[in-house]
């Protein structure tokens, strides 16, 4: 009796406390609203099934419970029930996967004009370069890293000179650009996670990693470590600063670039205006 | 992983094929009485002792699926050097061959009771086996002799690595091998065709994941 | 009924089936200590598990205390939070679980329901608890070396724990792999046992269509772990290279600390795929037992027949093949080809189906039952609540997009304690108290276990629904203080220290649980052979608690399915499987 009363409060309980609590995702920065739709479709489906099914439970409990001269029915199966069962269930399972997946794939496919920013990790800090007025990252290597070199950019890479190096700095974007995030490692598992984003990547030593987004809201934003690195792990913070195009280009004349930090020759201006307009 | 799920695939299959056998789609709950009258619902009369040890080699064979999958996705990246292959390992699969086929023998003679030869030919065996064994250990020194260290290249690390654990499990079936020797020794006329089957098993299964892991070796 | 009488119902000869060569003990310590009966074999394992389980339950107090009043124990620092986890994590998924269910459960159940004397290979069954034990003791000895146990988390994931940052990357991480290869050993020996006593000492009658679903689920778990443990193997072995002899397998060219390493080349995500290669099969390696074995508790105090049951068996099977190929979904985010994500979040989602099966089956035997609510009864119906609850956050984790926001959040963490920490654990307690009257002779005091019950089911639902509400706010897991954010309320904060006062409460619980345990073995009241009325062989023993050989002289014959409860016509409400039919005229 008491089983069944607690199957209800369980089951209206959770319905409740999802509706009232105070604990829900934060609002969206970026192009991804199609992952919370995602969700939101998979809470409904899986909420459904889960008060459906501990409701049953709670009624069979009440309805079926032991009293002298009950007897159970004695039925092995019913082939119709099962698969129809099965066919409602696979249903359901299609209707929270086809969105998925169809969202992975815009999730993995980066649009033409993103344009490429890179985050480096390490115990327990992050780093971000931004490629300079060629509009091209120089490449790297983790024999290059030293103090003048913290992110270990190749020194006679001519693409790599202007390259814009913020070693300790936060992360500026401009809002409405779709950015594809690089991110690289140079000692351990990190993963570069901004709630607001949705989006989120690890970052591996040894290999570059990334995935796209649009910011779409100006603010100051925390940046977290998402994958467990060591004892500095919840210390590994840093901000991105979504900004209009104004604030932001303010924000990267005053940026230093590779050329410029490491004394070697190059452009040592970050700012630069897109060739064509 | 792909030869892991190569593998795995086949053990599928083969589950899929004993299970039909089983019965498995009868209505339980419509048949009373032992069952007797089906054949191969009941236990199969193999001996208990052969079917352990397949199940054993189905997860040794696991095992070592997983370790050439490992080979194979760490081979991709840019450090690799593949190792140099001594001569003296072909040599090691003939001496292993050669024991293979020994305890073949032995069993046929365990068949006709012949005490001589099943001594004769357990005694080869057994030493061919112990000859593997120091034949992979003096190639492992010549690979050393030639600059191959073990940490300095991945293609090396792996080729101790798998030889190594192929030759601990040829060093487990000695132990067994030595226990049917001694059961021998101890009574009269011992019946050793079950021990010298599983011996033969066993034999056989490290053979077959060494000329996998030769051909992979010589392959990279 | 259009029942199909086979054979004779009458004179049957004695069972043909060879007996197992008995080892008889000669001396107590033959016979507690150095046993080869699977029935003591299968306490020690359970009491050994049970025993490294509440070190774990520990270290789980000392994490919440940590995370639901950050900075008031000062005693716990960083480094300490972080093998707090890693040790809690690896000891309830692997010795607890794994060994409870297959080493515990396996050794009593197996034998004594396909009608066996014992384990087909005794001696090796024994060698496979000992070698378990020295698993735990290497274990437990990591707490006592120099840096203490590894704090990389139970995944282990390189470079991280073999570097320095990462606390036991001394020594601990060291006896961990260790630990885990002797256990993997251990298990592979006392696995043959399950597999083949199931494959090749059911007595006669016991087809595979008639065995308990528990025997399937174990049986086809244990067939899992000799296929997925290897995997672990592998990646432990290699790690340890990697740890002591300076090879490359895992780690890339880096800078730790300031100073270039000389590892050069190798790959963090080879060992992701390798971990979780075993890591999900891990997963059923827990579930599938727990499947059988509160299939069975349903149908015996529902009394009547598990509904569906050949679906069961199918869907046990089906389940047991898809989960080796879902690995990777646990790896969404972890940087691999991002294209495998469509045929993972497929495959995943996939699995989805035959589980479903087992709940609507569970709750379909409900229906139109005769439902008895026992203390077993009790934790079944829980275990389906809060396994529904898991099983179904399983599909916004599997389904690849919806878990980039939510993977490494607290919403995992409170997924995978639901589905595969609260559920098995419910199903362990259920099943400690269906089978305890047999394994005892005597009965659970009930207004202890009723106490034990609620207290466990309720908390454990309190600490970990909420906890999803955590993750979704975007709370990182594995922080030991989540410090200032932008994003997460103070509420938040709140949130969390009711939660350790939750669990802490349950935890303590639990003591109910040792207490009511230990004294009715003394104090419980006489129970007799059968006292639940069940069907299966277990049951049906000439002795209670079974001696040795189980079975007295004649091995039982078996001569319908494990489910004849209620049958329309039959003059008691359970028909024992070895009980002959009576010829009906045609």
């Amino acid at each position: 009796m008491a089983i069944a009363l607690a199957l209800v409060l369980v089951a209206i309980g959770s319905v409740v406390f999802h509706f009232a609590s105070p604990w829900w995702w934060t609002p969206i920065a970026s192009n991804w609203g199609y992952i919370d739709g995602t969700l939101i479709i998979t809470f409904w489906i899986t909420g459904a099934v889960f008060v459906a099914v501990v409701l049953f439970m709670a009624y069979c409990v009440l309805r079926f419970r032991h009293r002298t001269g009950n007897q159970a029915l004695y039925e092995p199966e019913n082939k119709r029930l099962e698969w129809w069962l099965t066919v409602a269930t696979a249903l359901g399972v299609a209707a929270m996967l086809a969105p998925g997946l169809v969202v992975w794939q815009q999730f993995i496919t980066v649009p033409e004009d993103a344009t490429e920013v890179e985050i480096v990790g390490r115990q327990w800090s992050w780093s971000f370069r931004l490629p300079g007025k060629d509009g091209k990252l120089g490449t790297s290597d983790i024999r290059y890293v030293d103090a003048d070199n913290p992110l270990g950019l190749t020194p006679d890479d001519p693409n790599a000179r202007d390259d814009i190096v913020i070693d300790g700095g936060d992360l500026h974007l401009q809002i409405g650009k779709p950015v594809k995030v690089l991110l690289r490692s140079l000692d351990v598992l990190h993963d570069f996670y901004v709630p607001e984003f949705r989006g989120k990547m690890d970052m591996v030593p040894g290999s570059v990693t990334y995935f796209w987004m649009t910011p779409t809201r100006t603010g100051n934003f925390d940046i977290l470590c998402a994958e467990l690195c060591g004892v500095g792990h919840p210390q590994m913070r840093g901000q991105v600063v979504v900004a209009e195009e104004a604030a932001y280009q303010a924000w990267l004349e005053k940026q230093k670039t590779f050329a410029e930090l490491s004394g070697r020759p190059g452009p040592q201006k970050a700012s630069y205006t897109p060739a064509s307009p | 992983m792909g030869v892991s799920i190569l593998f795995f695939s086949a053990v599928a299959v083969f589950a899929v094929w004993w299970l039909s056998k089983h019965r498995l789609a009868s209505k339980p709950w419509l048949e009373q009485g032992t069952a007797s009258e089906f054949p191969g619902a009941g236990v199969s009369q193999t001996p208990v002792a052969k079917v352990g040890l397949t199940v054993l080699l189905a997860s040794l064979a696991a095992l070592f699926a997983l370790f050439i999958s490992a080979y194979v996705m760490r081979m991709q990246f840019a450090d690799w050097r593949p190792v140099a292959k001594p001569t003296l390992l072909w040599v090691n699969t003939g001496v292993l061959m050669l024991s293979s086929a020994a305890l073949q023998r032995a069993r046929v003679a365990a068949e006709h009771d012949d005490e001589r030869e099943i001594r004769a030919y357990l005694v080869a065996a057994g030493s061919t086996a112990l000859a593997f064994l120091i034949g992979q250990i003096v190639a492992w020194q010549q690979l050393v002799a030639l600059g191959y260290a073990l940490a300095s290249n991945p293609a090396n690390a792996f080729f101790y690595l798998i030889t190594g654990l192929h030759g601990l499990h040829v060093v487990g079936g000695l132990v067994a091998l030595g226990w049917v020797m001694w059961r021998r020794s101890r009574a009269e006329r011992p019946d050793v065709r079950l021990g010298l089957a599983l011996c033969g098993m066993y034999w056989d299964f490290l053979l077959l994941i060494w000329l996998v892991l030769f051909g992979l070796l010589l392959l990279t | 009924m259009g029942d199909v009488l086979i054979g004779r119902g009458d004179a049957i000869p004695p069972a043909e089936v060879v007996d197992v060569e008995l080892y008889h003990p000669h001396s107590w310590i033959t016979k507690y200590v150095f046993s080869q009966d699977a029935k003591v074999i299968a306490l020690q394992y359970s009491l050994t598990a049970l025993a490294i389980g509440l070190v774990a339950l520990v270290l789980s107090w000392l994490m919440r205390l940590q995370l639901g009043f950050p900075g008031v124990f000062s005693f716990i620092d960083p480094s300490q939070y972080l093998q707090y986890i890693t040790m809690h994590g690896m000891i309830m998924v692997i010795y607890l679980l794994t060994a409870l269910f297959l080493g515990g459960f396996g050794n009593y159940l197996i034998p004594l329901m396909v009608g066996a004397r014992d384990m087909v290979f005794p001696y090796v069954n024994m060698l496979s608890y000992w070698v378990y034990l020295l698993a735990v003791l290497v274990l437990v000895a990591s707490f006592f070396v120099p840096g203490g146990p590894t704090g990389a988390g139970w995944t282990l994931y390189p470079p991280q724990a073999i570097l320095p940052g990462t606390p036991g990357h001394e020594w601990g991480i060291i006896l961990m792999l260790v630990s885990l290869i002797i256990f993997i050993i251990g298990f592979t020996m006392g696995g043959l046992n399950y597999v083949v006593t199931v494959l090749q000492a059911r007595t006669r009658g016991m087809t595979l269509m008639r065995m308990p679903l528990t025997v399937w689920g174990i049986f086809t778990a244990t067939v899992l772990a000799l296929l997925a443990f290897p995997a672990l193997f592998v990646a432990c072995v290699m790690m340890l290279f990697d740890r002591v002899l300076g090879t490359s397998f895992f780690i890339p060219a880096l800078v730790s600390m300031g100073e270039q390493l000389k590892y050069g080349g190798g790959s963090p995500i080879l060992f992701q795929h390798l971990f979780w290669f075993f890591g999900h099969p891990e997963v059923y390696i827990v579930a599938l037992p727990a499947f059988g074995i509160v299939s069975d508790l349903i149908a015996t105090h529902a009394r009547r027949n598990i509904f569906g049951y050949r679906m069961m068996v199918w869907a046990i099977v089906a389940i047991g093949a898809l989960s080796f190929v879902v690995w990777a979904h646990h790896m969404y985010v972890s940087g691999m080809n991002p294209w495998f994500g469509f045929f993972f979040a497929t495959t995943t989602l996939v699995i989805a189906v035959p589980t479903a099966i087992k709940v609507y089956n569970w709750v379909l035997t409900l229906w139109r039952g005769d439902i008895h609510l026992t203390v077993p009864m009790l934790f079944a119906l829980a275990f389906i609540v809060t396994f529904v609850n898991g099983g179904l956050t399983g599909l916004f984790l599997g389904n690849v997009v919806v878990d980039v926001p939510l993977s490494d959040t607290m919403f995992v963490v409170a997924h995978f304690h639901m589905v595969m920490g609260v559920a098995p654990i419910l199903v362990i307690f259920g099943a400690i108290y269906h089978w305890y009257p047999k394994i005892t002779g005597r009965m659970w005091n009930e207004a202890l276990a009723k106490f034990h019950f609620w207290i466990t089911f309720l908390g454990a639902y309190a600490i970990f629904f909420p906890m999803h509400y955590l993750g979704l706010l975007g709370m990182p897991r594995r922080y030991h203080d989540i410090g200032q954010t932008s994003f997460i309320p103070e509420s938040a904060h709140t949130l969390n220290a009711f939660i350790s006062i939750v669990a802490l409460i349950v935890g303590v619980a639990q003591m109910v649980f040792l207490f009511n345990m230990f004294w009715s073995l003394r104090h419980g009241r006489k129970a007799d052979g059968n006292p639940w009325r069940a069907t299966t062989l277990e049951w049906q023993t000439p002795e209670t608690p079974p001696g040795h050989g189980n079975w007295g002289k004649e091995l039982p014959v078996v001569y319908r399915w494990a489910y004849d409860y209620n049958v329309p016509g039959a003059d008691q409400d359970f028909i024992p499987q070895n009980q002959p039919p009576t010829p009906r005229p045609a």
